[in-house]
């Protein structure tokens, strides 16, 4: 045992020890984020594979050159999230409690993981000071009592607005979508944009329908069709459960949103009630639907397949409600397991990926497609000059009046996660739409549901 | 080696004489512990006990261990879970869901499986192995690839069977936007899948039905179907319930099919056991709950298995 060779007098009091314990911690956490370019040795992550080509490779590149740059090396596995295999690798390990240093986490994952990962609030204090407000919708998921414990990454984030047929719209419904929401917001007339409101898209939706060409809108339990009618929902004042644990789906709003889904989902074809996640892609992209509510992956698609579809394609902000204009959103983020051997190479290394140049690389890789949870970066050029036609996905990030929105909030995450994956909006929407239950029941059945998810 | 022992003191010979002999007799004592079949059987076994126990028995053991747990994972809480699912709605339409899902499909697996044994052994020799196996290929193809080609004929918006239906003029089926046909699709494609095992297990039952027995009540002239009634079913009657038990436990732990083609809609109306689990473990971050949804299987079977192998016991001693 080693003993002090301090004299007694001038020996720390154990009050003293853990005072100065007690400044270092709040120091350490009250401190602005200070790089230590001390990341030798090695790291791995378990990342989330691309649906594009070839936009992996950009991810790779990027941290290859930040491995070459501080001498460590990086190996990056890329998990798909087809059968959920992202999720299913990432409960594995946090409950092995071992794995890769960095993980990928969808939607509500950060949430689920929280007890396994490492506060990131150092970092995302820093990028909030290079780049300013983060998404309300990222900090509802990643911020966890007070602590950041993953950070928004561009790639694989996503909002979920209308994707129009110009053509068809023009000619069935007599609304140039391209006039509204020019490739340019400086040039946005706002009496114009008022006149986009969920009405206007009912009536659209009625014409377009009688002419053969109905929107497409999913009805299944999966997160294209949570989010899009999450967003109505908002749009429509609908709230689930409140901050403070209330139900109050039991209300005018509810009432009045689901008399009006009641109308939109009869203009609507019949097998939306069973589409997954890829059903409204197909639907455009076949020609026959004129109208989704998802990210330019279905326009991407269509350009390789059908390019005439993809010429005519315009992705723009969702229609306007009585509460405001939403639109659903779903990032990703990137967590450092508590387990992880290299935390500090791993923080290094999420923040160089996370500045606006490696961004612009990565939104470049996806055509647009990746979205960053910082609005200032949506000045990036890839929106502005991706084609056909030129401009088309310039709508894709949130601009204007449109704020994101996600199912489950202002509820606390853990109900929130709850609500959103067991998808109680569109099956209530589904018995009152297409099992025709009446509407008291069905509010009666989401009450019931709801007060499910409260559950300690 | 005996000039050494010679030259050795007289109580060190003694040790060493004592060594020895304690050595072969342990020598001799492997000797006959191997000689034991039984022993020789346990070790043979052993690498297969412990994988066992370490990829089934562990997981099911920690599993139960996790269903008694709070969401977050942090508290014992009992029993509490199986109460809370006890009081939800959307679970009793899971546990009657699951019931019609594996009831229905067992039903016509084993119909199918035993009209198709006896089609093929009264064939002749020669082609029967030719049918045996094209029959065999559902079962050989791997579910989940299977599945994803049966998602595509019943596809919501292209399916193939609507366009044959609409080639002959008749309306299109929602095949998976309707819950009733969507029920339907799911119990069709586990039946297409695990048909074949009934059959091949059937016909191996039917081949060591003795000849001399059909023989006897021709002679007694019974015609087919009092054979088939009072000679192939009695005959079988072990074979067919082991296999329903067999077919029960794995059709009501079927994840494939259903979260392939449905993922338990429309409106939760396919979610079988496996597939709510999922939702609620792995998609919503609840694990306590989804292993608790998951072990509800474990009693309906566990008293399957009771009376079924309590039947084949009976009858095994009744033939014994």
């Amino acid at each position: 045992m080693t003993q002090s060779r301090l004299p007694a007098s001038k020996r720390p009091t154990r009050r003293q020890v853990l005072k100065s314990a007690a400044l270092g911690s709040a120091a350490a956490v009250a401190a602005p984020y200070v790089s230590g370019v001390y990341a030798a040795g090695s790291l791995s992550l378990g990342v989330w594979d691309h649906w594009v080509p070839g936009a992996n490779n950009t991810l790779t590149k990027l941290c290859n050159e930040w491995g070459a740059k501080n001498n460590c090396e990086v190996k990056i596995d890329y998990i798909t999230s087809q059968g959920e295999k992202d999720k299913l690798t990432a409960a594995a390990e946090a409950q092995a409690g071992t794995g890769h240093d960095i993980m990928s986490h969808r939607d509500w994952n950060i949430r689920i993981h929280q007890n396994v990962l490492e506060p990131l609030d150092d970092l995302i204090a820093k990028l909030i000071q290079q780049y300013g407000p983060i998404s309300p919708v990222a900090e509802y998921l990643a911020k966890i009592k007070g602590t950041w414990r993953g950070v928004p990454t561009a790639v694989g984030s996503q909002v979920k607005p209308c994707c129009s047929r110009i053509d068809l719209y023009k000619q069935h419904a007599g609304i140039d979508v391209t006039e509204i929401f020019p490739a340019d917001e400086s040039k946005w007339d706002q009496a114009k944009v008022d006149t986009w409101n969920w009405d206007t898209y009912l009536t659209a939706a009625q014409k377009l329908h009688k002419a053969g060409y109905p929107v497409g809108l999913p009805m299944g339990q999966t997160s294209d069709a949570v989010d899009w009618v999450g967003a109505l929902f908002n749009a429509f004042g609908v709230v689930m459960v409140d901050a403070k644990d209330n139900i109050k789906i039991n209300s005018d709003e509810t009432r009045t949103a689901l008399e009006y889904l009641k109308k939109l989902m009869a203009v609507n074809p019949p097998e939306v009630y069973a589409w997954d996640d890829a059903g409204n892609n197909r639907w455009l992209i076949s020609g026959k639907g004129s109208n989704i509510m998802n990210p330019p992956s279905a326009w991407a698609v269509a350009k390789r397949d059908n390019p005439q579809v993809a010429a005519n394609c315009w992705t723009h902000p969702m229609p306007k409600g009585p509460k405001g204009r939403f639109v659903g959103q779903l990032p990703q983020f990137y967590g450092v397991w508590s387990f992880s051997k290299n935390k500090p190479a791993a923080k290094e290394l999420l923040l160089y990926i996370s500045q606006k140049e490696s961004i612009a690389q990565l939104v470049q890789a996806s055509y647009g497609y990746d979205l960053p949870s910082f609005k200032s970066m949506y000045d990036l050029d890839t929106w502005k000059t991706v084609e056909p036609p030129v401009g088309t996905v310039y709508g894709y990030p949130p601009r204007g009046d449109e704020q994101t929105s996600m199912l489950g909030f202002p509820a606390r995450s853990d109900v929130g996660a709850q609500i959103y994956n067991q998808a109680i909006n569109t099956v209530m929407v589904a018995k009152f739409t297409q099992g025709n239950e009446k509407l008291d029941d069905v509010i009666k059945w989401a009450e019931g549901e709801l007060e499910g998810t409260l559950r300690a | 080696m005996a000039d050494t022992v010679h030259t050795l003191s007289p109580p060190l010979q003694r040790n060493r004489l004592q060594g020895a002999l304690a050595a072969s007799s342990t020598v001799r004592g492997l000797h006959q512990v191997l000689r034991r079949r039984s022993t020789v059987a346990f070790l043979m076994c052993l690498p297969l006990i412990l994988i066992i126990a370490s990829l089934v028995v562990y997981p099911a053991l920690y599993s139960i261990y996790l269903s008694m747990l709070n969401k977050a994972q942090t508290r014992f809480i009992g029993l509490g879970n199986f109460r809370f699912l006890l009081s939800r709605d959307v679970f009793w339409m899971v546990v009657q869901q699951s019931a019609i899902f594996a009831l229905t499909a067992v039903f016509f697996k084993a119909l199918i499986g035993l009209i198709t044994a006896h089609l093929i052994n009264n064939l002749p020799a020669k082609g029967q192995r030719k049918w045996r196996g094209m029959l065999l290929v559902p079962w050989v193809i791997p579910l989940a690839l299977s599945s994803l080609s049966w998602w595509w004929l019943f596809d919501p918006t292209h399916s193939a069977f609507n366009y044959i239906l609409a080639s002959f003029g008749h309306d299109e089926i929602a095949w998976l936007s309707n819950p009733y046909w969507a029920r339907f699709s799911v119990i069709l494609v586990n039946v297409w899948y695990g048909a074949p095992f009934f059959l091949i297990m059937y016909l191996a039952a039917l081949k060591s039905v003795p000849e001399q027995l059909y023989e006897a009540a021709s002679i007694d002239g019974a015609n087919a179907w009092q054979k088939f009634r009072h000679i192939t079913l009695p005959m079988m009657r072990n074979i067919i319930a082991i296999t329903v038990l067999f077919s029960l436990i794995v059709t009501f732990a079927n994840f494939d099919i259903v979260q392939i083609m449905t993922a338990g809609g429309p409106r939760n109306m396919t979610h079988v056991f496996a597939t709510y689990a999922f939702l609620l473990g792995i998609r919503s971050g609840d694990l306590p709950l989804g292993a608790a949804t998951s072990l509800f299987m474990f009693p309906i079977l566990a008293v399957a298995a009771i009376f079924i192998l309590r039947g084949v016991r009976k009858r095994g001693r009744e033939i014994g």
